[in-house]
Order: C-alpha cells, then sequence, then structure tokens
C-alpha cells in the first residue's frame, strides 16, 4: 500500500530515468546512508570498524566488480583474487616508490589490474562456460607466480610490499574511523558508478551477450568489445578493493592473502548474493564475511574447551553446510529474497 | 638424451595420476552435469578413511570400508544435495560442488584429524635401472594399477546392463528417464565411481606425499588436464593427463631454469590455453553447436 510505483507520476524524462522510482527507497538508501557516514563510525567500537565493516566493504567492491563480469556479462571468472593482487602490489608500488598521491595510486592499481584482466579476457573471445572458467584459472597462476619470481616488483622478500603511511594532501590516515571513510568514499563512488554503467547501454549489452552471445552478435552487438570492457572494468574494481584492503586492512600486500580460495569465495558471494544485481554483491559479501567470525564466536562460547582444529573444521562443515542450504532454498541468491518482500510489500498490510 | 627419457617418463607417471582426477571430473560432469570441484576433497577423504582404518584393520579390510565411506559419500551427495538442485543453472550446481568440498574437508579431518600422515600400504619402493633409466617400483605399481582401472572401466560402461544405463543417462537425461532408467540412482553409481577414482588417486598420491590437507590441491593440478582433454570426455581426460604430466616435467627440467623456477604451476595452463585457442571444446570435447 505504502510501497509501489502507482501515484508516483512521471512528469519529465528525468523521472522516468530515476534509478529509483519509489519515494520508499530513495528513503531507505538515504537511511542507509546516514547509517554508513554518520551512525556507524560514531558507534562502533575500533574492532568492528577496522576487522569487519572495512574487510566487508572491500569484498563488496570485489563482488561487485565480479558481478560486473559474471553476472551481467556471463563470463564465470575463479581468478579475481589474482586481479585483486595486481592491484594491491602496483598501487603499493606507486604510491610507496614514486610517490604518486594516495587517491590516484588506488586508482592506478585499478587500472594496472584492469590491463592485467583484459589480457586475461582475451581467451573468452574464443573459449565458453566452464572452458572459460578453468582458463582464468591461468590468471591466478601466472600472475602469483610473477608476483613471486619477479624481484622488481616485489623487493625481494617473499613477495611481500609493506604498506606505507597514508597521506593524503598531507592529512594522515590512520586511525580506523579515517581509514573507514576512505574505503566508504571510495565504495559509494563506484557504486553509484557501477550501478549506472549496468544500467545504460553497455550493461544492456553485457545482459544481451550473458543471454545468448550469438544472438547478441546478430542484433549488433560487438562480443569482442564488451566483453573484454567487461573484463577491465570487473578487474579494474577487483584492483581497487585489492589496493584498499591492503592499504587499510593487510597493511602489506601479500600474495597469500589473494590465493585462489579467495578467488573461489568472491563467486560465493556473487552467487549466493544473487547474480546480476548490485545489491546482491553487498548481501553476498555481507554473508560470506560476516559469517565465517559468526560461526567462529558461536562455537568459541558453546565448545570453549574443544581443541581449535575441531573448531576450524566444524567451521568448515558449518560454512559449506550453509551454501549448499541456501542454493538448495534460495537458488537466485539473497537479492531475489529481497525482490520478493518488495513483492508483498506491494499490498502490505493488505491480503490483495 | 636417457636424461630426456627419463624426465619424460617419470612425467608420463605423474600425468597417470593427473588422469585418474580429471576423469573422476569428466565422469560426473558427463553423466549429471556437475563441475564436481570436491573431487581433490574426495581423494583426501580416502586417504584419510584409509589411514585410519589401517590403524586398527588389515590391509583389504581398510579398503573395503573405505569403498563403503566414498559409496555412503557418493548416495548423500546425490540424494541430499543434488537432489534438490536438478535443473538448475550449472554455476549453481558448480558453487554447490564448492560448499560439498568444503563439507567433506571438514567432517574428513574433523573425524581423522588435520596432521599430515604418513600413509604405507606396503608397495615396495625400489629404485632399478633399465638400459639407462631409473625407474622405480612404486610408480609402475600405480600405473599399472591406474591402467588396469581405466580398463576395468572401459569394461564395465561397454559390457554390463549398468554401464549401459550410465552412458544412457549421460547422453540424454529424458530420454533415458522415459525408457525407465532411474536417473538418481544412475547418478548415484557414477558418483561411486568417481569415488573409486578418487580413491586410488588419493592412495596414490598420499602415500607419495602424506595423506593431509594439500591433498585436495591436485584437483587443481587436474583442471588444465580436464579442459585440455574436453570436460566430458574420458579418453580426453587419459591423453591430456599423459601430454601434461610429460610436459610440464619437461619444461621444468629445461625451461625452467631459464626463467626462474616453479613454472610447474602454471605451465599446464599455458598449454591449456594455447590448445583450447584453436580448439575451444578441447581435444575430445563434445563441440555445442549454438543456433538462435
Amino acid at each position: 500500500m505504502f510501497y509501489r510505483e502507482c501515484g508516483v507520476l512521471k512528469e519529465t524524462y528525468a523521472k522516468d530515468m530515476a534509478i529509483f522510482p519509489i519515494p520508499l527507497d530513495r528513503w531507505g538508501l538515504g537511511v542507509m546512508l546516514v547509517l554508513a557516514f554518520v551512525v556507524i563510525p560514531f558507534t562502533a567500537s575500533d574492532y568492528w570498524l577496522s576487522s569487519i565493516m572495512l574487510p566487508f566493504y572491500c569484498f563488496s567492491l570485489a563482488a561487485l566488480g565480479l558481478n560486473f563480469l559474471t553476472g551481467y556479462a556471463g563470463q564465470v571468472s575463479i581468478g579475481h583474487a589474482a586481479f585483486m593482487a595486481v592491484g594491491a602490489y602496483s598501487s603499493l608500488i606507486l604510491y610507496g616508490r614514486y610517490g604518486v598521491p594516495l587517491p590516484l595510486s588506488i586508482f592506478g592499481g585499478g587500472i594496472f589490474a584492469s590491463a592485467a584482466g583484459t589480457i586475461f579476457g582475451i581467451p573468452s573471445l574464443r573459449i565458453k562456460g566452464f572452458y572459460l572458467a578453468v582458463s582464468t584459472l591461468a590468471a591466478q597462476f601466472i600472475i602469483e607466480w610473477v608476483l613471486t619470481h619477479w624481484q622488481w616488483v616485489s623487493g625481494g622478500v617473499f613477495g611481500t610490499i609493506d604498506a606505507p603511511d597514508m597521506y593524503i594532501f598531507g592529512w594522515i590516515i590512520d586511525t580506523p574511523v579515517k581509514k573507514y571513510y576512505l574505503v566508504l568514499c571510495v565504495l559509494t563512488l563506484l557504486t553509484v558508478f557501477g550501478k549506472n554503467l549496468v544500467r545504460g547501454q553497455l550493461g544492456r549489452n553485457w545482459t544481451a551477450i550473458r543471454d545468448m552471445d550469438v544472438a547478441a552478435e546478430i542484433i549488433g552487438v560487438s562480443l569482442f568489445r564488451n566483453k573484454l570492457i567487461a573484463f577491465a572494468v570487473s578487474s579494474f574494481y577487483a584492483g581497487v578493493a585489492g589496493s584498499l584492503i591492503t592499504f587499510t586492512y593487510y597493511l602489506a600486500a601479500n600474495i597469500e592473502e589473494f590465493n585462489l580460495f579467495l578467488s573461489f569465495h568472491l563467486l560465493g558471494m556473487i552467487i549466493i548474493g544473487g547474480m546480476g544485481t548490485v545489491l546482491g554483491s553487498f548481501f553476498g559479501a555481507g554473508f560470506m564475511t560476516l559469517l565465517p567470525i559468526f560461526i567462529n564466536q558461536t562455537l568459541l562460547t558453546i565448545m570453549e574447551r574443544v581443541p581449535s582444529d575441531i573448531r576450524a573444521n566444524s567451521e568448515a562443515i558449518v560454512f559449506g553446510g550453509l551454501i549448499v542450504f541456501f542454493l538448495i532454498v534460495e537458488p537466485y541468491g539473497m537479492a531475489r529474497l529481497w525482490q520478493t518482500i518488495k513483492e508483498k510489500m506491494r499490498l502490505w498490510p493488505f491480503p490483495y | 638424451m636417457t636424461f630426456f627419457f627419463e624426465v619424460l617418463i617419470s612425467g608420463l607417471l605423474v600425468g597417470v595420476m593427473y588422469s585418474l582426477v580429471a576423469m573422476g571430473f569428466a565422469l560426473i560432469y558427463k553423466a549429471s552435469g556437475v563441475f564436481n570441484f570436491a573431487q581433490g576433497d574426495m581423494s583426501l577423504l580416502a586417504g584419510l578413511a584409509l589411514v585410519g582404518f589401517l590403524t586398527v584393520m588389515p590391509l583389504w579390510l581398510a579398503l573395503l570400508c573405505t569403498f563403503a565411506v566414498m559409496t555412503i559419500l557418493a548416495y548423500g551427495t546425490v540424494f541430499i544435495i543434488f537432489r534438490p538442485l536438478v535443473a538448475r543453472p550449472p554455476l549453481i550446481l558448480f558453487m554447490a560442488a564448492i560448499g560439498l568440498s568444503f563439507l567433506i574437508q571438514g567432517i574428513g579431518q574433523a573425524i581423522w584429524g588435520t596432521d599430515a600422515k604418513g600413509l604405507n600400504i606396503g608397495i615396495p619402493e625400489i629404485s632399478f635401472e633399465i638400459s639407462g633409466i631409473y625407474l622405480n617400483t612404486f610408480d609402475l605399481t600405480f600405473g599399472g594399477v591406474a591402467t588396469a582401472l581405466v580398463a576395468g572401466l572401459v569394461w564395465f560402461f561397454q559390457k554390463t546392463r549398468t554401464g549401459r544405463a550410465l552412458r544412457a543417462v549421460a547422453d540424454d537425461h529424458e530420454a533415458a528417464l522415459s525408457v525407465g532408467i532411474p536417473l538418481l540412482r544412475a547418478w548415484a553409481v557414477t558418483w561411486v565411481i568417481a569415488g573409486i577414482v578418487a580413491t586410488v588417486a588419493g592412495v596414490a598420491w598420499g602415500s607419495r606425499l602424506g595423506v593431509q590437507f594439500s591433498l585436495s590441491l591436485i584437483a587443481l593440478k587436474a583442471l588444465p588436464v580436464l579442459i585440455l582433454g574436453g570436460i566430458d570426455s574420458i579418453l580426453g581426460a587419459i591423453l591430456a593427463g599423459l601430454l601434461i604430466g610429460a610436459s610440464e616435467n619437461l619444461a621444468e627440467v629445461f625451461i625452467g631454469p631459464y626463467v626462474g623456477g616453479g613454472i610447474q604451476t602454471f605451465f599446464p595452463y599455458l598449454v591449456a590455453l594455447i590448445v583450447l585457442w584453436f580448439k575451444p571444446y578441447g581435444m575430445f570435447g563434445k563441440e555445442i553447436i549454438e543456433r538462435v
């Protein structure tokens, strides 16, 4: 009754093209933004900000990037952690060795990652489906090898570069709250950009390719261009996410953090969150980052005396079980669940 | 030249193991369309179970019990996890398999422990020399076992009633259903076979490297083999396994020193990528012809 399109009169073209035509959606978004920008930084403890919110935001960004590629353009990638690694290393090198300003190095990391992503996206022009998925694993292994074996990149010590102190225009970013704002600003900026990207021509092209690439090509969507742009944009997001998480959370670029399991986690995020939805990336990242912490804490309180390896194993069991359970109950992800709630809201509180 | 052959042969023997794991993938993919990422974890589980049973019983009984564990796993997987997911998109099934791999790892290690364990099933490891090439009995025995396994599978699929039913299911689910083949049971049998293949691979790798978590990573070695041969081709998996095993070993020994070593991790993927560029469905994979 309160949440519906009815009564929303679109008098101009601008209103017709609005992202959120329904007033309640806009208010909801406003509330979320106020929550993220004002309430959380002033109420949450440092532990919450630095160990939960920061990785959550960074992984949301990476998942959003992967969602462009896999959810919208239909090209499965299981080498995305490697692109995060490229972003992390190149932004640290830009900032630490060449003194490029911080915002520029973060986005520079994204650009380097996007170049790497485009190169590894080339096979997608010939290969499809699981063949492509396995081919993207090549990115994971080759990039890992390059980062550990090229002395110039890593500086020689186990492929690790320490993150220097962060300054923006001489203003140091050291406390969790400042880091939180840095990550949140980049996330907001890129989310708005991404949401508009997938609403526009490019997003339509990607969806067409996902649904059937042969048909898309026939109606004049260039596969070459759009697939490679999908890889570029997607790995740009991954690179920025990798550089942010390294600067604020890991504090050192280390290839171990960007291993294959992170790639699977990212894929899991978008599948559980909902493929082909921007919102789903956030749900999925929340689920996959918060759940292990939650499980661990719960097990810690239930089984205090149990040795840690059994706890680690029960964590794996619960985690795997929940993934399977979720896929069985809601195969189209949490975003679909949200969609269902919205459908119900149209009529609420009346039965029909 | 002798050195070349030595490297080649040791590569081929490793390749046999890759083939085994890749074959497990191919069997399940062909029959049920699931890209079974948990294949490596099934090897891990089999290894863990065998080590666990060996401490309390003789080898033959331990092997039987391991087989029982794999059978329970296969039926459980098909009837609990994949039955509700029938006719879902392949990517969802893939994700379910990743979830399954967490489950198997967790359960296996919770029961039998996370520490690395040695596995000795009494096959001697004696090196000997034939015309200047060093071989050892352990590798040869497992090469033999793997060959026998493949021959047995070929016989099973070609000659037995169950085998024919499984091939029918792999060919066309609906047609198989319509002639009265129980689909889910056929899938379960396929998973059991994949479990046996995984057990052999798990025992072979486990007695070499010890049974521990890293055993599940042999799946990653098998993936380039799989796409090189063609995801749904068993013959492809075997040939590609040998090809990859030999080529990565040769590359590591002869090219590796020039670029800093360690190229074994990604060289198979490079080979697979180059071949796939020319044959997008692998060497023997079924080509999908798309029409609008």
